[in-house]
């Protein structure tokens, strides 16, 4: 028996596959390169192997999606997350949120932020850079056309940088991507068993 | 801008994203041109004009479907050209009828990933788009 999470938690739940997942026995040399199988590694997450539908995206898309979390330089790693936080949060990325607010709670050695934002939502009480930084992840992943000069305004009066900026944009923009396929390719769930 | 230049790597793979959802080389049932006339569809629902026209250009016999206002029946493509808008605008609200739905109709979940992916990577595309524009504005 499984259930579908519907609210946000830090607590990261089983992420089930609304299609069928290509199966490793019956993969292609492309994608089992893609998935970087080898016979001692055969271990692959299933929304990985659904990925690997569409092998030609999946190959370029990891070194993108970490170059823009965790390349060296600009806004830290905590408030990248905040970023991919607050688009999650837009989409209702239940798994997506999960995963990304239990980082941002394990960088800063809290969870007070993410508590309130989970407990208050959009508007809870945050400090005025995490604000800036939240409110502008918020209206990019809205509609592109929300996200206007004062947002960009409040972003430098909190004291955020051009590169610092530049990152900002690059995570809430990239989990636009993330999360159409997390939210629309699968459910977050709890299996049973693991209630427990 | 120089911060620009410091992220140049993600802008190289940025592209090959692009090229990878709008000309792969296994196209499957979407074909390169029906590709670009859904991501002009998708940019022109989110105000990017100079980017639809970009992809619009590309769409040959699916131009028709840059426009928003078309719902694919003349291609026969309505439940594809729903679900792209849904995911594209309403993505809180997709759910799992949404894939079946796709399946009832005859879309194998192979292209299902595909039409996802397409759509995925212009909803990054267009708000770094975005972005960058007001970036710009902020820090001359």
């Amino acid at each position: 028996m499984t259930k579908v999470i519907t609210k946000f938690t830090r607590n990261v739940p089983h992420w089930q596959p609304r299609v069928t997942p290509v199966d490793l026995q019956d993969a292609t040399e492309e994608q089992l390169d893609a998935l970087k199988v080898t016979p001692s590694n055969t271990k692959v997450s299933e929304y990985v192997l659904t990925l690997a539908h569409d092998v030609e995206s999946l190959k370029v898309r990891s070194p993108l999606f970490n170059a823009i979390m965790y390349d060296k330089g600009g806004m830290s790693r905590a408030e990248r997350e905040l970023g991919a936080l607050g688009a999650s949060m837009v989409n209702h990325c239940i798994y997506c949120a999960a995963v990304h607010a239990a980082r941002h709670a394990q960088l800063e050695n809290s969870t007070e932020v993410t508590d309130r934002l989970f407990r208050d939502g959009a508007k809870a009480d945050l400090n005025a850079r995490d604000r800036a930084i939240f409110d502008f992840a918020v209206a990019l992943s809205e509609a592109p056309s929300q996200a206007a000069p004062e947002h960009m305004a409040a972003l430098k009066a909190a004291g955020l940088d051009e590169a610092e900026v530049l990152d900002l944009i690059l995570s809430a923009s990239l989990f636009g991507w993330a999360n159409r396929l997390m939210h629309v390719l699968g459910d977050p769930v709890r299996l049973a068993d693991a209630d427990s | 801008m120089a911060a620009v230049e410091g992220r140049a790597n993600i802008f190289e793979m940025t592209q090959a994203a692009e090229d990878a959802v709008l000309r792969p080389k296994d196209e499957g049932p979407w074909s390169h041109d029906l590709r670009a006339a859904l991501a002009a569809r998708i940019a022109k629902l989110n105000d990017e004009a100079d980017l639809a026209a970009r992809y619009a250009g590309d769409a040959g016999g699916f131009a028709a479907l840059a426009d928003p206002g078309h719902d694919g029946t003349a291609q026969g493509l309505t439940h594809v050209v729903a679900f792209m808008d849904k995911v594209a605008a309403d993505t809180r609200n997709v759910a799992a009828d949404d894939i079946v739905g796709l399946q009832a109709a005859g879309v194998a979940d192979a292209d299902i990933v595909r039409l996802a992916e397409l759509n995925a990577f212009l909803a990054y595309q267009i708000r770094v788009i975005a972005g960058l524009r007001l970036m710009r504005g902020a820090f001359a």
